[in-house]
């Protein structure tokens, strides 16, 4: 999709002040969270599987391309086929070229990040073949004309009663006549509208959680069941992941599906891990007659090549999303493209550039919850804070801000002069803040005192104590 | 751009990046020697324990997902426990059935009101049958796989999927479904379709709500029978 990142201050702001956002953050940041405590706290093997976990995906990463080889040489022997993509644009120009060998009208998709990466869906339909998504909270985005807030629960940024008035709209056409108000009743709505379009459709389309290179197996993991029924109705299967995706063992990989849905949910496991391998077998009473698998690369052989590689270990659980506190503020449109919150951050610059993407790396208090969270211990502050330094060597951000910037730094290393400043700012905040010894109006920065008073400083610095101890 | 071509410039670039060339045939023989005699990483003890508590664990893990948990004293109970189950839930009677002959085993004939097809689903299938082929108490999670006789389409479109399970099926962790598999078929042992299972289908997708029966079967029913 086309990056909108380089508004993220406008956005930002603007998320701030949206009601029905903000709604569905509040509820948003206390769900997820508890639920992963709580998970994490009934397996007493939790941090000992992240080691491990850690150390299998740094050992695939290190031999990418003997386990990539190993996996597309199974996925052959299977019967199934490989196409090695470098673009989005090769990956999508693939997709379609399937799609038109077998004539497909229309084609379901289970949730994917990566075919949001890739723009699939406006491409198909340009192109005369619709796109229809099935997982609950893309089919209500797709709906809504939006796109993805969050990488595991895409229409996280909408309120129940947005749904409601989304569906009443759309769904009169289809012969739906009330608003419905209960969940229950949206979610059985969404099924009927989208049963028989999953009978219908012509390829059915899904991401990878995994490429197991032992045996050539794909793997997703989902809640709705609706990665299977589009992966198993439609004549032909297409798995569009990219390259990190590949995992040695099945071994390997139940290590990691023990975190993934505790870190995502805070569920024990998912309803549905599902393990595909090559197409339906001669005597298969069901199951697609064609398997491909699209390799992507877009980047990533990039980011290997990098400061960057561990953020290559992601496997897309959300958990930094879900605790981080700007993520909880914002939402994840603000950030203007695919992956937002921290994982985002990182990624981001890497795929779209860092002239567009700048501002995101900044879009963190350093507070380190991702890091404490991410189950593969990638060091997402440290990565944030990398690029942050090249933005500064980039001369990308405003003069104002990198004077600011400069003028902290010569202060840092000048000790005398700061304390004589940091003295003197003292003085004068302590005159401002009156007797009451708060402060309503602050001169530079308005922006703090506008929604909150400045307490001033009391006493002596902390360096003056320390002396006198 | 050919196919050949994509992997090559996608291997060479992975190579650029990694800052080596090919890797040696020593190291290929290691890693080779990894992927053929895979060895367990942590497995944790949640599941270890003896055969009854493990039955115990499966059935708790699966009741807390919602699943509901039948346990019956032996082959001869099935077709009752399950003609019962479709009575107090208000379930049709006509019921689809894996094709599958580990289902031959139980008397389905004394209950002739059980309208039993054997066959793939098709939408209008409101109940399907299927066998497991293990059971992991670690979470509660069902494996079925597929092949000629167990279609997958059974675990999906019906509103109401049934699954029979031996006790003895009942292990610890993921880890003993993949030795399972591997002792069954020999070189390419993968079934088409591996599902694992836990609980029916669910979204969280309006305001975090649960919500049960997204788009797979809204009821997930287990009957556990004793060996």
């Amino acid at each position: 999709m086309q990056p909108n990142s380089r508004d993220f201050v406008a956005r930002a702001r603007k998320s701030l002040g949206e009601e029905g956002l903000q709604e569905a953050l509040a509820r948003f940041r206390t769900g997820f969270t508890v639920k992963r405590t709580e998970a994490v706290a009934r397996l007493p093997e939790f941090e000992a599987l992240r080691d491990e976990a850690v150390e299998i995906k740094t050992h695939t990463i290190d031999h990418l391309d003997f386990y990539l080889e190993r996996f597309a040489d199974k996925v052959e022997q299977s019967g199934g086929k490989v196409h090695w993509c470098v673009t989005p644009q090769e990956a999508r120009r693939m997709v379609l070229d399937i799609c038109r060998a077998v004539n497909a009208k229309t084609v379901t998709k289970s949730k994917s990040m990566i075919g949001e990466e890739i723009a699939l869906n406006p491409f198909l339909e340009e192109n005369g073949i619709e796109p229809i998504e099935t997982d609950l909270g893309e089919y209500i985005i797709q709906l809504a004309g939006e796109y993805p807030s969050h990488i595991i629960a895409p229409a996280v940024h909408k309120t129940k009663d947005q749904v409601s008035d989304l569906f009443f709209e759309r769904h009169r056409e289809h012969g739906a006549t009330k608003r419905l108000e209960e969940v229950d009743e949206l979610v059985d709505e969404a099924r009927a509208m989208l049963r028989q379009r999953f009978i219908a459709a012509d390829v059915g389309i899904t991401g990878a959680n995994f490429l197991v290179a032992e045996t050539g197996t794909t793997a997703i993991v989902t809640n709705e069941g609706n990665g299977d029924l589009t992966q198993i109705l439609p004549r032909v299967h297409i798995v569009v992941a990219t390259l990190e995706k590949v995992i040695p063992t099945l071994e390997d990989m139940s290590t990691i599906l023990r975190l993934l849905a505790r870190s995502a949910t805070g569920q024990e496991f998912s309803a549905y891990t599902t393990l595909s391998t090559g197409p339906r077998r001669s005597s298969d009473l069901d199951g697609p007659e064609q398997f491909h698998v699209i390799l992507l690369d877009n980047g990533r052989s990039d980011i290997l090549n990098s400061e960057f590689r561990e953020a290559l270990r992601c496997i897309k659980c959300g958990a930094c999303m879900n605790h981080c506190p700007v993520y909880g503020s914002i939402g994840g449109h603000a950030y203007g493209w695919v992956y937002p919150g921290p994982i985002g951050a990182v990624l981001t610059p890497h795929l779209v550039g860092l002239e567009e993407a700048h501002h995101l790396p900044n879009a963190s208090t350093f507070c380190g919850r991702c890091e404490a969270v991410c189950p593969m211990r990638i060091p997402l502050p440290s990565l944030m804070r990398r690029w942050r330094e090249r933005e500064f060597e980039a001369r990308l951000q405003s003069s104002r801000y990198r004077i600011g910037l400069a003028l902290w730094s010569w202060f840092a290393r000048h000790p005398t002069f700061y304390r004589m400043m940091s003295g003197m700012a003292r003085v004068a905040l302590g005159v401002f803040g009156g007797r009451k010894g708060f402060i309503h109006n602050l001169p530079f920065d308005r922006g703090w005192t506008a929604t909150r008073d400045m307490p001033a400083p009391e006493g002596g610095s902390f360096h003056g104590r320390w002396r006198r101890r | 751009m050919s196919v050949a071509d994509g992997r090559a410039r996608i291997i060479g670039s992975l190579r650029q990046g990694l800052g080596r060339g090919e890797l040696s045939a020593e190291r290929k023989a290691e890693l080779v020697t990894r992927l053929d005699a895979p060895r367990r990483n942590l497995v944790p003890a949640r599941g270890d324990k003896s055969q009854d508590a493990r039955v115990a664990l499966f059935t708790e893990m699966a009741e807390a997902v919602q699943a509901s948990v039948n346990r019956v004293s032996g082959i001869t109970d099935v077709p009752g426990a399950l003609a019962d189950y479709l009575a107090e839930n208000n379930l049709p009677s006509d019921i689809v059935m894996a094709p599958d002959e580990t289902l031959d085993v139980y008397p389905w004939t004394e209950r002739p009101l059980l309208n039993i097809r054997r066959d793939k689903a098709v939408d209008a299938d409101q109940v399907s049958v299927t066998a497991a082929e293990m059971g992991f108490s670690e979470t509660g999670t069902l494996m079925l796989t597929s092949d000629a006789a167990r279609p997958s389409t059974l675990n999906f479109l019906p509103e109401n999927h049934i699954v029979i399970l031996r006790a003895g099926q009942i292990t610890g962790g993921y880890e003993e479904g993949w030795r399972h598999l591997r002792e069954r078929g020999d070189g390419d042992f993968m079934p088409r379709t591996v599902n694992m299972i836990t609980g029916p289908s669910r979204t969280g997708d309006i305001e975090q709500t649960i919500q049960l029966g997204a788009h797979g079967p809204r009821r997930l029913h287990i009957i556990i029978v004793e060996d």
